[in-house]
């Protein structure tokens, strides 16, 4: 199987201070991998290395088959890049700004139009972009990277400073062009953004890669505990961690509520148990580890 | 060819858009206007004088106004952009540094253009309609004068390149157009007329103040325009200086396309290695 994107042992340093160091990944055709990493850690930096325009010191990249920095015309005009925080001339409208780009990329000027409606901006197309606000300068930026089909989107902190709605319509964006076969990289601070959209996720804290898998199995390899929250008849408390015996110690208890805190180890344990506890047991939840937890998990430098 | 047709269009609508072209075309035109109908007010006289008087008057004013438009335009024009956030986005694209900056030397280049000849033309147009005539040579010189003029605007949109590539904040490129200009356009040729008046003839001959004059572009154009016909050098009193630098016009048109391709090819040269 080709990888759309290969990177071996990059490192990129800036003067005496770090961009990434030592990081390797490859992506495949029709992933949605996300970048996560704190501001700084170097997302950008990987994302400016996929795109060529920064060398790396050490180590290989390949993009479409091609070293980004030697400039591939072929590879270009199959990529699509969202910058952080994307600009246009403000004198222009959405439309003409639109259609410059299709032509850069050799592609008919017709595709602007449904592009425009695809991003809700079908309305504010002629108008000069200085009159417009910060979420349809982003669904401007989107449309410019979904020129020509790109096998490739590389999407740097898309959904920064959107309202909910709009990152909504967005990731719905996302899921159409995943259907399609796109591979997209999409950078983020924070992991709850992705709200599990994303097949893989990469984390990178201070230059390295500290841990890259799906979701589950970040889960499984960081072994945090999920959250069993029993509401029982009143007094029940007591009992109910009696019959937990020693296959669940720790939690939070009050007259109403146990919560146990267990590892996937225990949690059949426990749940059999309470299979056995009879009427004490109104209801159950089980709440796995939430994104954040797992986040800041391997920001602290937890095994990967 | 293509992607620097495109990059030069955009630069021209752009310019276009926030009326940049009509801005510079308009003064250019006022000034040369009222250089042509209200030059000899001084004397005492308010009226219409020959052509060759015009080219006078409209290769100074050039000298002074179109290295300074040219820069403005241009020292802005990478720096602006990386700044702006821009920049990025453009290279991403499947087109080269090198046709990013000849495309926007290209746009550069035709708006300056357009606005000297639209700006400088109306003078010589209007003169015509009031009534002079006007020889075939003199027309001539008028569109030598309009040639030369935006090639000295073409060395300073290089020049305006190499200052925005070298630096990282739009500030500092401004400022240093305004220094380049200060330098090229009043205090070289006043250093150099100190030195010669120190100096007395006795270690810079007159073929070592030819090679002076060659390093800057502003007094090259000088000596093509005002030394450069009979009629016009007379009016000038620039006929002094002409009889004793002997430089071809062929040279001095040489050193004009140096000093634009010369920064022109640093500026992309330093510009290809620059990391974003």
């Amino acid at each position: 199987m080709t990888s759309l994107v290969e990177i071996s042992h990059v490192t990129k340093r800036y003067g005496a201070v770090d961009g990434v160091r030592d990081i390797s990944f490859a992506l495949q055709p029709g992933q949605t991998v996300a970048l996560v990493g704190h501001n700084g850690a170097g997302k950008t930096t990987l994302i400016k290395l996929m795109l060529g325009l920064l060398r790396p010191n050490e180590g290989n990249i390949r993009v479409l088959g091609e070293d980004p920095a030697a400039g591939s015309t072929e590879a270009r005009r199959k990529l699509g890049y969202l910058p952080e925080s994307v600009s246009f001339n403000t004198a222009l409208t959405g439309r003409e700004v639109l259609a410059f780009y299709a032509r850069l990329k050799s592609e008919p000027v017709d595709c602007t139009g449904p592009l425009l409606d695809r991003v809700g901006l079908a309305k504010a197309a002629d108008r000069r972009i200085g009159t417009y606000s910060k979420g349809m300068r982003q669904r401007l930026g989107l449309a410019q990277a979904l020129i020509g089909s790109p096998r490739l989107l590389l999407l740097d902190e898309p959904t920064t400073g959107l309202d909910p709605g709009l990152r909504m319509e967005f990731y719905e964006i996302i899921g159409e062009l995943r259907a399609r076969g796109t591979t997209v990289v999409l950078s983020s601070h924070v992991l709850t953004e992705l709200e599990e959209r994303t097949e893989r996720v990469i984390i990178i804290s201070r230059s390295r890669l500290v841990a890259d898998g799906t979701l589950d199995e970040l889960r499984r390899i960081a072994k945090l505990p999920a959250r069993i929250r029993f509401s029982v008849t009143q007094g029940g408390t007591e009992k109910l961690r009696e019959v937990m015996g020693a296959a669940a110690t720790t939690g939070t208890f009050n007259g109403h509520r146990a919560e146990f805190d267990v590892t996937p180890a225990q949690k059949i344990e426990v749940l059999r148990r309470a299979a056995t506890a009879g009427d004490l047991i109104d209801d159950i939840d089980v709440i796995p580890p939430s994104l954040d937890e797992l986040y800041a998990h391997f920001l602290r430098g937890g095994a990967a | 060819m293509r992607n620097i047709y495109l990059i030069a269009a955009k630069e021209i609508q752009e310019s276009l858009r926030n009326r940049w072209v009509l801005l510079m075309t308009a003064l250019l035109a006022a000034l040369a206007l009222s250089l042509t109908f209200l030059g000899s007010a001084p004397v005492g006289t308010v009226g219409a004088r020959t052509l060759d008087v015009v080219i006078v008057s409209l290769s100074s004013l050039t000298i002074f106004l179109v290295p300074l438009l040219a820069l403005l335009i241009s020292h802005d024009a990478i720096v602006g952009e990386t700044e702006r956030g821009t920049m990025l986005l453009l290279l991403s694209y499947p087109v080269s540094r090198g046709q990013v900056l000849i495309g926007k030397f290209a746009g550069h280049l035709a708006i300056l253009a357009f606005a000297t000849v639209l700006g400088y033309g109306t003078a010589a147009v209007t003169l015509s309609a009031t009534g002079s005539t006007i020889t075939a040579q003199s027309w001539i010189a008028f569109a030598a004068m309009i040639g030369t003029s935006i090639l000295l605007g073409a060395a300073f949109i290089a020049i305006g390149y190499l200052v925005s590539v070298l630096v990282r904040e739009r500030a500092t490129a401004a400022g240093i157009a305004i220094g380049v200009w200060l330098l090229l356009v009043i205090v070289f040729d006043m250093g150099l007329l100190g030195v010669l008046v120190v100096d007395q003839g006795r270690l810079i001959s007159s073929t070592a103040l030819s090679g002076l004059l060659l390093l800057n572009p502003t007094d090259v154009y000088r000596l093509l325009n005002l030394a450069g016909t009979a009629n016009v050098s007379s009016f000038s009193g620039m006929s002094g200086l002409a009889g004793t630098v002997t430089l071809s016009p062929a040279l001095l048109l040489g050193a004009l396309a140096a000093w634009t391709l010369v920064p022109l090819a640093f500026a992309a040269m330093i510009f290809s290695r620059r990391e974003l």
